[in-house]
C-alpha cells in the first residue's frame, strides 16, 4: 500500500490525516443526524447552544479556506498590504458587536430575511432580502471550492483541480442534507480547535528549526536600509523574477494595491503618461487600502451564515459574550497564517512562478515538507499532513455553514413561503435536502471555474457585496426609526447589486486574462480574444483607466455610502409609509430583555390576526 | 392599532425609547470611534511617515508589528470594555423601567 501510494507521488501521512478529518466530519454529521428530528432543530439548533460551544462554532465556520490558506498565500505573494485581510476579518466582529448583535438577538427571528420582514411587516421585502443570501453565499463558496481543489491537487499530484472540487462538494452536500445545523454546530466547534492546532503546531516546530517570524522578516530589507540585516543562520533562497522586490513587499502600498496602476504604466506609450501615472500610484493605493478596509469591516457584519448563529444564543447577553469570545478565538488564529507567508517567501520562492492551484495559495501545505530536506523526513510529512487536515476543516466547515444558510433560504423562504405556503414541516425538511443538493451542485460548477483567482481575493469580494447590501440594511434598520421598507429595499438593492456587478466584471475579465496568459502562440491568443470581445474590451479599459479598475475591484468605498444615502433619501421621500408600530419594534430591538417585551410584541400581532 | 392610543405606562413613551437608544448608541459610537481612528490613522501614517513606520523593532517593521500582532489585543480591549458597560447599562435600564412601572 505504502509503495503504491509513493509510486503515485502521494505522501501516506498527508493522505492519512486528511482522510481522518473527512471521516470525523462526516461521522459526526451522521451521528448527530439521529438527534435532530424537528424542523426547528434543523434550522437553528433549538436555540440552546452554550456560549463556549457557540463561539467555537462561529469561529470554526468563519475561519475559511481564505483564512487558513489564502491569507498566507496572499502575504507571501504581495506582502504587507495583505495583512489587512486577517486584521479586518477579525475586527469586523467589533462592528457586529457594537451595533448589531445585541438588538438583532432581542428582536428574535431566524434569519436576516426574517428580520427584514418583521421590521417592515413586508413579505415582499423578505423575498428581496433572501436573494442576497444566495448572491453572497455563492461568491463565498467559490474560494472555498478553490481551497478544496488546491488541497486535493496537492495531496494527489495527478488529480486535476476540478476533480477535487467535485469530491469535496459532494461529501459536504451529503453531510449537510443528513445532519442539518444541529450536527453542524458540534462539527464546527470541533473544527475550530482542529484548525488552531493545525496552524500553530507546524509553524512552531518549523520556526524552531528554520528560524522565527521576525528573523525571516528581518531578512527582507526596507527601502530605508541599504543591506538586508539577515540574522545569522537564516537561509534565503534566491527569489524568481516574478516575486516582488524586498522593499515593495515589506512596505505598505505594494503589489496588491498598485497592480492596476502598474499595468497601466507598463502599457503607457509616452514618458509623460508614465510620469503622470507614477504620480497617482501612491494616492490610488491609499484609496484601495481604505476601500478594502470598509469592505472587510462592514462585510463581516453582513455575512448571512454568521448572523444566523447569533439566534442560537439563549439571550442577548449571551450573544454579546459569544461575540467577545469569537474575537479572541479568531484573533489568536489570525496571528499565524502570515508567518507561513513570511517564511514561505524565504524558503519556497519557487511558488511565485507557479499559477492556479500550484501557486502561493498552497504555501501552508507545502512549507512543512521542507523539514524532509533537513533530516526530519517523517516529521515533515506528519506536519504537512496536519496542515492538510486543517485546510480540509477550513473549507469543509465554511462550505457547510454556507450550504445550511443557502439551503435554509431556499427551503424556508422560497419553498416554504413563496411556492408552497401550506407545506407541512415534513415537506419543508424534504425541501431542505433538495435545496442543499441544488446549492451544492451550483457551487461545484462555479468553483471549478475560478482556479486562476486568489482565494483571499474572492472572499474579499463576497465581503464587499455583504458590506453594500446587508450591512446598511441591518445598521440603519436597528438605529433609525424613520426607515421605510422602500428606502431599505432601494438602498440594499442598488448598493448591493452595483457592488455585485462591478465585482463580477472584475472576476470575469481576470479569469479571461488568466486563460489568455496560458496561450503562448500569438495566433491562438488572437483567436481567443476574438472569441471573447467583451472580456478584451473590459481588460483594455482597465489598463487605460486604472482608477476605474480599483473602484470596480474594491467597490465598498462608494457602494456602502451609496446604499446608506439612498436609504435615507428614499425613506424621507416615503416617510408616510414608516411602519405604524415602529416605536414598539424599536423598543423590542433596544429594551433590555428583562422587561419581557418580546412576548408582548408577538401577542399584539397574534391579536391582530397576524401573518 | 394600539399605536394610536398613547400607552399609559412609562416604557411605552417616546421619551423612554429615545433615552434608551441614545444611551446605547452613545456607548457604541464611543467604542467604534477608538477603533475607526486607529483604522484611518494607520494607512495615513504609512503614507506620510514611511521611514518612521519602517523602523525595526525586534526584527519587525513598526507598521508590521502594529498590523500583524498588536491590532488584535487592541480590539479585544475595546470589546471587553463595551460588553462590561453595555451589560451594566442594560441592567440599569431594566431597573429604571421596572421602578417606573411599580410607582
Amino acid at each position: 500500500m505504502h509503495a503504491l501510494l509513493a509510486a503515485q507521488g502521494i505522501d501516506p501521512w498527508i493522505a492519512f490525516f486528511s482522510l481522518v478529518t473527512v471521516v470525523i466530519t462526516v461521522g459526526m454529521g451522521f451521528w448527530t443526524a439521529g438527534k435532530s428530528k424537528s424542523a426547528g432543530d434543523f434550522f437553528v439548533a433549538g436555540r440552546s447552544v452554550s456560549v463556549g460551544w457557540n463561539a467555537s462554532a462561529i469561529s470554526g465556520e468563519y475561519l475559511s479556506a481564505a483564512s487558513f490558506m489564502g491569507v498566507a498565500g496572499m502575504v507571501m505573494a504581495t506582502g504587507y498590504d495583505a495583512l489587512w485581510y486577517p486584521v479586518c476579518y477579525a475586527c469586523g466582529y467589533l462592528f457586529l458587536l457594537l451595533f448589531i448583535a445585541g438588538p438583532l438577538r432581542r428582536f428574535g427571528a431566524y434569519t436576516i430575511p426574517d428580520f427584514a420582514e418583521g421590521r417592515y411587516d413586508s413579505p415582499l421585502f423578505r423575498k428581496i432580502a433572501v436573494c442576497f443570501v444566495l448572491f453572497i453565499g455563492f461568491f463565498y463558496t467559490m474560494p472555498q471550492m478553490k481551497g478544496a481543489g488546491t488541497t486535493l491537487a496537492y495531496i494527489f499530484p495527478g488529480l486535476p483541480y476540478w476533480a477535487g472540487v467535485v469530491v469535496v462538494g459532494a461529501v459536504i452536500t451529503l453531510n449537510v442534507s443528513l445532519g442539518g445545523m444541529k450536527g453542524i454546530t458540534l462539527v464546527q466547534a470541533f473544527q475550530y480547535w482542529l484548525k488552531v492546532f493545525a496552524i500553530t503546531l507546524p509553524i512552531f516546530v518549523l520556526a524552531s528549526i528554520v528560524g522565527h517570524y521576525q528573523q525571516h522578516l528581518e531578512a527582507n530589507k526596507t527601502a530605508q536600509e541599504t543591506v538586508a540585516a539577515a540574522p545569522a543562520g537564516i537561509e534565503r533562497k534566491a527569489l524568481p523574477a516574478k516575486a516582488p522586490k524586498d522593499e515593495q513587499w515589506i512596505a505598505p502600498f505594494g503589489k496588491l494595491t498598485t497592480k492596476a496602476v502598474d499595468a497601466s504604466i507598463a502599457a503607457a506609450k509616452t514618458p509623460e503618461a508614465k510620469a503622470a501615472l507614477e504620480a497617482n500610484k501612491q494616492p490610488y493605493s491609499l484609496l484601495y487600502t481604505y476601500s478594502l478596509i470598509i469592505a472587510l469591516v462592514c462585510g463581516t457584519a453582513g455575512l448571512p451564515h454568521i448572523l444566523v448563529r447569533f439566534y442560537t444564543n439563549p439571550d442577548g447577553v449571551a450573544a454579546k459574550r459569544t461575540t467577545m469570545w469569537v474575537m479572541i478565538l479568531i484573533g489568536v488564529f489570525y496571528v499565524f497564517p502570515p508567518v507561513y507567508g513570511v517564511i514561505g517567501r524565504s524558503l519556497t520562492p519557487e511558488l511565485y512562478d507557479a499559477v492556479g492551484a500550484k501557486g502561493t495559495d498552497k504555501v501552508v501545505l507545502e512549507l512543512p515538507t521542507l523539514l524532509a530536506g533537513r533530516d526530519h523526513p517523517l516529521l515533515g510529512s506528519i506536519l504537512s499532513g496536519i496542515t492538510c487536515a486543517g485546510a480540509f476543516a477550513a473549507f469543509m466547515s465554511t462550505f457547510s455553514g454556507l450550504l445550511v444558510s443557502m439551503s435554509s433560504a431556499l427551503a424556508h423562504d422560497i419553498y416554504g413561503r413563496i411556492l408552497r405556503p401550506a407545506s407541512s414541516p415534513e415537506q419543508r425538511l424534504k425541501a431542505f435536502k433538495w435545496s442543499a443538493l441544488i446549492v451544492g451542485v451550483t457551487a461545484v460548477g462555479l468553483g471549478s471555474q475560478v482556479e486562476a483567482l486568489e482565494i483571499n481575493f474572492m472572499v474579499g469580494q463576497a465581503f464587499a457585496i455583504a458590506a453594500a447590501s446587508y450591512f446598511p440594511l441591518l445598521f440603519m434598520s436597528v438605529w433609525w426609526r424613520g426607515m421605510t421598507m422602500r428606502g431599505a429595499a432601494t438602498g440594499m438593492l442598488v448598493g448591493g447589486l452595483s457592488a455585485l456587478a462591478s465585482i463580477t466584471l472584475t472576476s470575469v475579465s481576470d479569469v479571461a486574462v488568466a486563460k489568455a496568459k496560458k496561450l503562448t502562440d500569438a495566433a491562438e491568443l488572437a483567436a481567443y480574444w476574438a472569441d471573447h470581445p467583451l472580456a478584451k474590451g473590459i481588460a483594455d479599459y482597465w489598463v487605460a483607466h486604472p482608477l476605474a479598475r480599483i473602484l470596480c475591484e474594491q467597490p465598498a468605498i462608494w457602494a456602502v455610502p451609496l446604499s446608506i444615502v439612498l436609504m435615507i433619501v428614499v425613506s424621507k421621500a416615503t416617510a408616510s409609509t414608516v411602519p405604524a408600530d415602529v416605536r414598539m419594534k424599536m423598543l423590542v430591538l433596544h429594551a433590555p430583555e428583562a422587561l419581557g417585551l418580546k412576548q408582548e410584541y408577538i401577542k399584539e400581532h397574534e391579536g391582530l390576526g397576524g401573518h | 392599532m394600539r399605536e394610536s392610543t398613547p400607552a399609559p405606562d412609562d416604557i411605552h413613551s417616546d421619551a423612554f425609547l429615545a433615552r434608551l437608544m441614545r444611551g446605547q448608541l452613545k456607548l457604541s459610537i464611543a467604542c467604534a470611534l477608538c477603533f475607526v481612528v486607529a483604522l484611518v490613522a494607520l494607512p495615513l501614517l504609512n503614507y506620510y511617515q514611511p521611514a518612521f513606520m519602517a523602523q525595526r523593532i525586534a526584527g519587525f517593521t513598526l507598521t508590521w508589528l502594529i498590523l500583524g500582532v498588536l491590532f488584535f489585543p487592541f480590539v479585544w480591549i475595546i470589546s471587553y470594555v463595551f460588553i462590561k458597560r453595555s451589560i451594566a447599562l442594560e441592567d440599569a435600564e431594566a431597573k429604571a423601567a421596572q421602578d417606573g412601572l411599580t410607582k
